[in-house]
């Protein structure tokens, strides 16, 4: 599959692909936000997977917690071997899943070095204030009721940009890349896209980026200009 | 049929010969008369009969639409979804539902053979499907089967047999019957489109 931009075209093979755990993203660009999503329904992992996409994310879908453990390199207590490969913005998990739950698999990220800081959500069909608060008291950023709307991703994304521009500084020491211009105000960046060109850290996905829906198109400029590490 | 349409446009309309393949669909879809009517008159004229075509599917898909959320079988999940299909993944909708119905197939008889065990029956098993069923109704909207679920999760909670034995039934009905709405739903967005007119916005 060729590089990802921000609204994809999700065949059928795709989401069968989704639904085997099987979609990976190929090499990764610094540049844009990845979220990995673990639930264990296959039609819930379509529906979140596509309101990420939408929303100009790059997805990794996995049916269980075991296998995000798998994935983020944590199932045998190493740290991940490719940080670069495996950089992760974002951990959307559902609650309920047969083996291990949303709440415990919230619990082995925290506790981890390498992904401590990454921000998890947690989704439900249930609203128990019980769980919600223990949910965010282990450290939990934030608790989604199922069913899952554009609306509730979209929120997702405007914080999470204010997280992706701390940790991208934090990765330009390691990519080994120029400081970026100072960002411009957000009302400029909206008038004329081709900013985001006149970032040194511009790269293809450029193109990508531009090609998305009305509504995610002012998300991700902003998210562009706040987070000079995004293209 | 092919070589009849080919020689009544040969005869009478060289100039629509282009478009005959559009007719010959316009055709099997039930449209006949419009048809051998377009056959006999200038251009402007089957125009305007498409036109008419368009609008009256266009005003059928939307009385159903809104019927369809009036009688209760979708709610706003389902019009969330359709905010997620664009030109890119124009068939999103078609292709969630279907992995859906294919996701109650599969619970449903899973949860019939663990009711079939008598005597044995492994309610735990029975409340895990149903609740897997629950959240998938719920993610596509479909408000009627999400229903019937919260019921048979009750029933089996209680473990109560004969209610989820009911329960399972009205569940296998209700989603098939959905099936069948959603079909001649989607088949009237693919009428619209082959006449060459747009799927309209409802507003609900």
């Amino acid at each position: 599959m060729a590089k990802d931009g921000g609204v994809s075209c999700l065949r059928r093979s795709e989401m069968i692909g989704i639904g085997i755990g099987e979609l990976e993203s190929p090499p990764l660009d610094s540049d844009q936000v990845h979220v990995l999503a673990v639930d264990d329904s296959l039609v819930d992992r379509i529906v979140i997977e596509r309101l990420l996409r939408i929303t100009s994310c790059k997805v990794t879908a996995v049916d269980s917690g075991w296998r995000a453990l798998e994935f983020l390199g944590l199932d045998d207590d190493k740290a991940a071997v490719e940080f670069d490969r495996l950089k992760v913005d974002l951990i959307i998990t559902d609650y309920c899943m047969p083996g291990m739950t949303g709440y415990e698999l919230l619990k082995k990220i925290k506790e981890s070095t390498s992904f401590k800081e990454v921000p998890v959500v947690i989704m439900s069909s249930e609203n128990v204030m019980t769980r919600i608060d223990r949910c965010l008291e282990e450290g939990a950023e934030d608790f989604l009721l199922k069913p899952v709307k554009l609306a509730d991703v979209k929120r997702l994304r405007s914080y999470l940009t204010r997280d992706v521009k701390v940790a991208a500084e934090g990765n330009k020491r390691k990519l080994t890349t120029p400081p970026p211009p100072p960002p411009l105000s957000s009302t400029s960046s909206m008038e004329s896209s081709d900013s985001t060109v006149e970032s040194p850290l511009s790269m293809v996905d450029d193109e990508d980026s531009l090609t998305m829906s009305p509504e995610s198109a002012t998300s991700l400029v902003d998210s562009s200009m706040r987070s000079p590490g995004l293209a | 049929m092919e070589k009849l349409c080919d020689y009544f446009f040969i005869y009478f309309c060289p100039n629509l010969m282009i478009c005959k393949n559009l007719f010959i669909g316009i055709a099997i879809s039930n449209k006949l008369y419009i048809f051998f009517f377009s056959l006999l008159l200038p251009s402007r004229r089957v125009e305007r009969a498409m036109d008419t075509l368009i609008a009256q599917l266009q005003r059928r898909f939307c009385d159903f639409t809104i019927s369809l959320y009036h009688q209760g079988f979708l709610d706003d999940q389902f019009t969330e979804l359709k905010k997620l299909q664009d030109e890119c993944s124009p068939d999103f909708v078609a292709e969630v539902v279907t992995l859906f119905f294919e996701d109650c197939e599969k619970l449903i008889s899973n949860m019939a053979r663990a009711l079939d065990q008598t005597g044995n029956v492994d309610f735990k098993l029975v409340g895990s499907s149903v609740h897997q069923l629950k959240g998938s109704s719920s993610s596509v909207g479909a408000k009627r089967v999400k229903g019937l679920c919260v019921t048979l999760k009750e029933c089996c909670d209680s473990q109560n047999y004969e209610g989820c034995v009911r329960c399972l039934q009205q569940v296998d009905i209700e989603y098939k019957t959905l099936k069948a709405k959603l079909q001649d739903l989607f088949n009237l967005e693919q009428q619209i489109v082959q006449a060459g007119g747009r799927i309209p916005q409802v507003d609900i």
